[in-house]
């Protein structure tokens, strides 16, 4: 890939992480004039260690759950000097920052209705402290504070419904994506941009390290966890289902066998049955399943 | 223009005419009123400020902090648990040099929950790098935030100042103020422009990893800008006394009556109204005491202050705050400057006083003056109610 003038190469992101290559084609989809908030995290740890940083464009760290309220202030200011409409604001954090500690200060933004894009990179834990499980953390996953045991087999609760809490808010529009969906997460951020208002988009980000994934598989990971149903992708506009990626679904076992943090569901049928449960319920709920031909017809 | 006005009030009155392009604050007593008067001001169109209603003081603190960032001058308000709530993004501000200013309407902090006045609030923060200025009366507090504009955005300076006034003492106090005209407000306090800011044209990174190789001198360098800041804050008082007519000296304390005086209380805020008065008294009947009121709490003024009391041989802190379980916190400044020095007064006594809103009287001031005495006092408070220290439990 050459190298971005938006978010520049030489970060020490570990190779194969999914972050990485969303937040790069997220601002430049977004483009040179959008100014960044980051969260605390991977992402804002490894791209701007001091004296250096990859960012392109203007972008400020502050804490680990303000970036939603930084970016408020950032927005009201560029009203308040008459160049709101010239720039777009993004604020960004991983699921940990965005789904837990920062849901408040999200909340706030999407309520006050801030010109704002709102990015939420899901790793699926906190993993920059290591890996530690974060309310995004799926059903089941062995992480450090989710440990497998004689009398657990990971994450006892299935993911919180971020794209939907977001949605009841009433913004204009609410989206998932992929890192393993590059033109699909490209045209979403540029319709997002577009639309004046709170925005929410939340990327699927495959962690090689915390889901113990090759990192040449990032790509296979994140395209399974799309394929199974695990990992729904769909946009809200006002609230309501406006869109969705159909599939022909694939059996969750093909997205688990890949990580080390599911390993322990591989010969446990009773538990792998409680994850196929959960993408079967997506299927459904979002009517993910490609209508086939009837034969004959 | 001379008003008989609420001191919340007369603080949205001088808000208004340092023009900030972004407000946000969050709902706490006794802060309130200001912002509640801001918030109808912006409504009315006569200040042309964004008012961002945020769901928390964290997000109050990370709202200007953005607004700051990107370049225009912002203010916000608040107290005790909103203050404490937003501890960490304050710090944040000043790691970032980000010119904010806000008032702390000083309120004790919970538990018990109490709404009432002491400064535990803002000398909890003593730490954060905020410059701390301390008002005595409306008047005062409304001119130091002008004065705290102009020295935060100050080149050399670009720290955040809390400006710092006694919750419902002066909040809710009716006084008479003389509220800054816009026309000298301008000559005094020129548009804000930000040594750097988050902008397309200009795209830089703020709010970096700063590791083992970089991060102590991110704070020795504050450090030193407070210091030189106690030489700034007379030039910028000089300035201020030309266009309005009102003379802070050097800012950094107040001398009352300590010329020959053998008896000092120092102290902080409104209480030293009360305190001059039982000075007065004093004096009158031939008694050698005096006040030594400290403006600037950060930074702190080491050598203003040495050279105010040296002579003194009997001095008291009265502090409207305590750190629990170590001397109070203005009495172990004082205290410390007079370590291994040639002069220094023979006795330094701490008292705390004040606490969640107990009043402060006359009384309360001769009482300290009489237990200032040969013997040192260290953990002393004031005005206790003896029958609801009695132990109430065991067999
Ligand atoms: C108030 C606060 N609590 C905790 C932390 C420690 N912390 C920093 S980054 C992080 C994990 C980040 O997880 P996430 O938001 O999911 O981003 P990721 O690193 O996974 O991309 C944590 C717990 C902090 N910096 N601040
Ligand atoms: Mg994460």
């Amino acid at each position: 890939m050459e190298n971005s003038p938006l978010f520049k190469s030489g970060h020490t992101a570990c190779a194969g992480c999914g972050q990485a290559i969303a937040a790069r084609l997220v601002i430049e989809a977004a483009g040179a004039n959008t100014i960044v908030a980051n969260n605390t995290g991977c992402l804002e740890v490894f791209s701007t260690k001091y004296p250096e940083t990859a960012w392109g464009v203007p972008w400020i760290h502050s804490l680990f759950e303000n970036s939603a309220a930084v970016a408020s202030g950032i927005e009201a200011a560029l009203k308040y000097l008459g160049k709101k409409d010239a720039v777009n604001v993004i604020a960004q954090g991983g699921d940990g920052s965005s789904a837990d500690i920062g849901l408040q200060a999200l909340s706030g933004m999407l309520e006050r209705g801030h010109d704002i894009l709102y990015v939420c990179y899901d790793n699926e834990a906190y993993m920059n402290t290591g890996v530690q499980r974060s309310g995004l953390t799926p059903f089941d996953t062995n992480t450090t504070t989710s440990p497998i045991g004689s009398l657990s087999s990971g994450n006892v609760r299935p993911k919180k419904p971020m794209p939907e809490i977001c949605a009841a808010h009433g913004i204009p529009y609410v989206a998932t994506a992929s890192a393993g969906f590059p033109q699909d997460l490209i045209r979403k951020v540029k319709k997002a941009i577009a639309i004046k208002g709170p925005k929410y988009i939340q990327v699927h980000v495959p962690c090689p390290l915390g889901w113990r994934h090759e990192s040449n598989k990032m790509l296979s990971v994140a395209k399974a966890a799309v394929e199974t149903g695990l990992y729904p992708l769909f946009e809200y506009e006002y609230g309501a289902l406006a869109a969705r990626r159909q599939i022909t679904p694939k059996p969750v076992e093909e997205y688990l066998k890949l990580q080390g943090r599911f390993k322990h569901l591989l010969n446990n049928p009773e538990e792998t049955k409680k994850v196929q449960d959960i993408a079967d319920n997506n299927i459904k709920k979002y009517n993910l399943k490609l209508e086939t031909q009837a034969p004959g017809a | 223009m001379k008003e008989f006005l609420e001191g919340s009030h007369a603080i949205a009155e001088v808000i208004k005419s340092c023009q900030p392009g972004v407000v946000s604050a969050y709902p706490i007593t006794p802060q309130t009123h200001i912002v509640e008067d801001l918030a109808q001001m912006v409504s009315n169109g006569e200040l042309k400020s964004q008012f961002v209603n945020v769901e928390s003081e964290h997000s109050a603190a990370s709202v200007v902090l953005g607004g700051s960032a990107a370049g225009v001058r912002v203010y916000t308000a608040t107290s005790s648990q909103g203050l404490f709530y937003m501890q960490e993004v304050l710090f944040n501000i000043a790691g970032m040099r980000l010119p904010v200013v806000m008032t702390c309407a000083n309120r004790a902090v919970s538990a018990p929950i109490n709404i009432w006045n002491d400064q535990q609030d803002s000398i909890s923060l003593r730490d954060s790098g905020w410059f701390q200025l301390y008002a005595e009366n409306n008047q005062e507090a409304v001119d130091f935030h002008l004065i705290a504009y102009r020295l935060g955005e100050d080149k050399r300076v670009m720290l955040p100042v809390m400006v710092c006034m006694d919750g419902f003492i002066l909040t809710h106090g009716m006084e008479t103020v003389d509220i800054p005209e816009q026309e000298k407000v301008n000559k005094f306090l020129p548009a804000y422009k930000p040594l750097y800011k988050l902008d397309p044209e200009n795209p830089i990174s703020l709010g970096l990893l700063a590791d083992p190789d970089y991060y102590m001198e991110t704070r020795f360098v504050i450090q030193e800008t407070m210091r030189e800041a106690i030489g700034y804050l007379s030039g910028i008082s000089k300035e201020f006394s030309d266009v309005f007519g009102r003379d802070y000296k050097d800012m950094l304390v107040e001398e009352y009556r300590l010329k020959d005086a053998d008896k000092v209380i120092v102290a902080m805020g409104s209480v030293c109204g009360t305190i001059k008065e039982v000075v007065d008294e004093q004096r009158a009947k031939g008694k050698k005491v005096g006040l030594l009121r400290i403006i600037s709490y950060r930074p702190f003024p080491y050598a203003r202050i040495y050279e105010a009391l040296k002579n003194i041989p009997k001095v008291a802190v009265l502090d409207k705050a305590v750190s629990l379980g170590a001397y109070a916190p203005v009495a172990a400044d004082v205290k410390s400057l007079f370590f291994g020095k040639k002069k220094s007064p023979k006795v330094i006594s701490s008292f705390v006083g004040g606490l969640g809103g107990r009043d402060i009287t006359t009384e309360t001031i001769h009482e300290v003056f009489r237990r200032l005495n040969a013997k040192e006092a260290n953990f002393d408070f004031v005005d206790l109610k003896p029958e609801l220290l009695k132990e109430e439990y065991g067999e």
